[in-house]
């Protein structure tokens, strides 16, 4: 018995082997062999590069260059600072080093942000660098000089969402985490850098993962990775075996290759079994998650020194010649990359950032490449088959079951056509992570998800009004009470002055409130009034340009 | 029968029991009569929550909880052009009533709009702050006036009352008085 409860806590205990099946989810064909048959390469110094720094409507920006300016790589250009949360920010650094020409809104392949203000640098092609000071030793460090080091290299999730590391680990600090999941389940289609990277820097990444863990002081680390992945399994296995010298505590957990695994909290429920309630983060129940990606930025920034200047993207699709995944530098032209995997630009119908289930279309083919993107597709007519005429809703109920979420997506279709937002709210509109599940497995060929995504954008509308009328409504309830105060007092002030007169003769008013009654007075306040309005009528028939010049002009009276 | 009515005990008895039956017919009246302010209340402060709460007086009626009672006594709901499209629509589901199109007859869609003083201009007459329903002007007598741009809820009061026609409605957005929420933040997205 005892050894059946041992096998059973080994397969599904606190460090199991095996994942838990989650709800829904599809099966897709992967289309990652391609871009998996070479090596990452890094690419040559484009010319120009448009560095992406943040949206100015949401960030409070700093720029620490001028244009004209000369700097070198890895220097800093630039800090920003979140307008909802002032406590993150994130440092924006020089991919190569070049001259800054001028700052400027430009397209970037990003899967939510069409435009970013960006840096736009004159690369010289002479990569000079400057010094980096590493920490080998990273045993010495205190979480806190971890974070610090985290949020000065820049390091956001590399995985799409884009959330800056430093402030995970940060918000983690009041919680008591146990367990840190790394995330190198890459499940949707297309997309195999994260793959590629463990494949080849499977050392660096675990070494990552031990740097996290030190800074969330978490006490188990998890490695999830998709089963259809040999090579990469593989890889992390020998690793761990062979690294005797720094000892690595985690565990490898194969992870059903379905979309959306990779989903944060898909994943953990899959692999701990506990569900984070609806508007809940993982760090209230003790989980961190943080991708791969992130963590291999991390072991640069920690052991080489080396601020976030570039990040392994996957470029593939039909029309592209050699797919491969490129270590590309932050702020790389789109079309500079396609052309180095030989588009056949005829062919090209689409170009897309992100996997095919998630991803966005790019808004031109000079769009840089920032720190979250993962993947750029040149897709051909085999890739994405011209968009489907719409049709109705048979009710089959395969969105159903495909939801991750279990939600009921054909009841928040109805209630999004018919602006019904108490009933979205009531059915989970806020718990849809946009994964396109049910896009993809709708016979009626629904854009559910943009639908989704436009409730969403007008139920946040509607909870901003809310609170705008629930201000004005107290405004207006203070005004009424000051109009209700005023009142009284005149009140009370008149009975006063009246009990006053009949006891004693009023006495004669000074000859400063006399003065004051005639400001105050009705007749004297309408006259000036009139003479105002008759100055500014006077003024306006003038119609000359210079109007207000005139009435500056003219001695205070 | 006569004698046992007239037995003085059969009287009490049925004295008291008329007694009761008035006395609980009575409570009966009462609670029913108070069940029904109670929901006429609340069904008044749900109509109030749909309402924008400019207080701008567009309906007629001289601000938003008054209109809402009104609507609570059977005024059509379809009145409120500051709140859109969307004020109508969450009132008729609410009132269960059929939807209606905005009545002409109380203005027209506009987009949200902020007052602003044209400041040289202003004489300083203080009668755009007695018609503001939300002190969202500053100034005193014979000195500029300056409107509170993040208070001002766009009402449109100010506007008639200045003799010099010094105030301006300008586009703008509401001010945005909680930036994130939980739920929303989008730290869940798919994928860390």
């Amino acid at each position: 018995m005892s050894v059946l409860t041992q096998i059973a806590s080994k397969l599904f205990g606190a460090d199991p082997i095996f994942a838990r099946s989650t709800p829904g989810g599809v099966h897709t064909d992967a289309f990652k062999q391609h871009s998996l048959r070479s090596r990452i390469m890094s690419t040559p110094i484009p010319q120009q590069l448009t560095i992406p720094i943040g949206d100015p409507k949401t960030n409070t920006i700093t720029l620490l260059v001028k244009p004209g300016q000369r700097v070198r790589k890895y220097q800093q250009l630039a800090s920003i600072v979140s307008l909802a949360n002032d406590h993150s920010s994130i440092a924006v650094h020089a991919p190569t080093s070049g001259i800054v020409t001028h700052f400027e809104m430009a397209a970037v392949a990003d899967h939510r942000q069409q435009e970013q203000m960006c840096v736009w640098l004159q690369t010289d092609g002479q990569d000079e660098a400057l010094v980096l000071e590493g920490v080998s030793e990273f045993s010495s460090l205190s979480p806190a000089q971890i974070t610090t080091k985290i949020r000065d290299a820049g390091i956001i999730g590399m995985g799409g969402a884009g959330f800056p590391t430093a402030d995970k680990l940060s918000s983690a600090e009041n919680f008591d985490i146990d367990l840190l999941i790394i995330n190198a389940a890459e499940c949707e289609p297309y997309i195999s850098a994260d793959e590629a990277l463990i494949r080849e820097r499977a050392a660096q990444t675990l070494l990552g993962a031990e740097i996290l863990r030190r800074a969330c002081s978490a006490s188990r680390v998890i490695i999830t990775i998709e089963d259809s992945k040999p090579d990469a399994i593989e890889a992390l296995r020998d690793t761990l075996a062979s690294r005797g010298s720094i000892a690595i505590d985690c565990t490898i957990v194969l992870v059903p290759s379905k979309y959306p695994a990779g989903s944060e909290k898909q994943l953990i429920h899959c692999v701990s079994g506990i569900e984070i309630p609806s508007g809940q983060f993982p760090v209230q129940s003790g989980i961190l998650v943080q991708n791969i990606g992130s963590a291999y930025a991390v072991y640069e920034a920690i052991v080489e020194g080396k601020p976030c200047v570039s990040r392994i993207t996957t470029l593939c699709g039909e029309t592209l010649q050699t797919p491969k995944n490129f270590e590309v530098l932050i702020g790389t032209p789109v079309s500079f990359l396609f052309d180095l995997c030989g588009i056949e630009k005829a062919l090209t119908h689409r170009s897309v950032v992100g996997g095919s289930l998630m991803g966005r279309e790019l808004p031109n083919d000079e769009a840089a490449v920032c720190k979250t993107t993962n993947c750029l597709i040149a897709a051909g007519p085999g890739d994405f088959p011209a968009p489907t005429q719409e049709q109705a809703c048979i009710r089959c109920g395969y969105c159903a079951d495909a939801c991750p979420v279990k939600l009921l997506p054909q009841q928040l279709l109805a209630f999004s056509k018919t602006r019904s937002h108490s009933a979205l709210l009531d059915h989970g509109l806020l718990d849809c992570i946009e994964c396109g599940a049910c896009d993809y497995v709708c016979p009626s060929h629904i854009p559910l998800v943009s639908i989704y995504k436009e409730s969403k954008n007008s139920l946040m509308a509607r909870r901003q009004d809310a609170d705008c009328s629930e201000h004005w409504q107290l405004r207006f309830q203070q005004h009424q009470f000051r109009l209700k105060k005023d009142k009284d007092q005149s009140l009370a002030r008149k009975a006063n002055s009246k009990k006053s007169e009949t006891k004693t003769e009023a006495p004669e008013p000074s000859k400063s409130i006399q003065l004051k009654q005639e400001f105050f007075s009705k007749d004297k306040a309408s006259r000036e009034i009139a003479a105002a309005v008759a100055r500014v009528k006077a003024r306006r028939s003038e119609n000359a340009p210079g109007g207000s010049k005139a009435l500056k002009d003219k001695p205070p009276e | 029968m006569l004698p046992l009515i007239s037995s003085w005990i059969v009287q009490l008895l049925l004295g008291l029991g008329l007694l009761t039956i008035a006395v609980l017919s009575l409570l009966k009246v009462y609670r029913y009569t108070h069940s029904q302010l109670v929901l006429q209340k609340s069904l008044v402060n749900r109509i109030n929550r749909a309402l924008p709460q400019t207080q701008c007086g567009q309906c007629g009626h001289p601000g938003c909880l008054p209109y809402a009672r009104a609507i609570s006594l059977g005024e059509a709901s379809n009145k409120c052009p500051p709140g859109g499209e969307e004020t109508i629509l969450e009132l008729a589901e609410l009132l269960n009533e059929p939807l209606r199109g905005l009545d002409p007859a109380h203005g027209e869609f506009r987009d949200f709009s902020v007052a602003v003083i044209r400041e040289d201009e202003c004489i300083g007459c203080t009668k755009c702050i007695q018609a503001c329903p939300v002190d969202a002007i500053l100034g005193g007598p014979k000195r500029m006036h300056t409107v509170i741009a993040s208070e001002c809820t766009g009402c449109d009061l100010c506007v008639e009352p200045c003799p010099v026609d010094c105030i301006d409605m300008v586009a703008s957005k509401p001010q945005q008085y909680s930036l994130m929420r939980p739920g929303l933040a989008g730290m869940d997205k798919a994928r860390s």
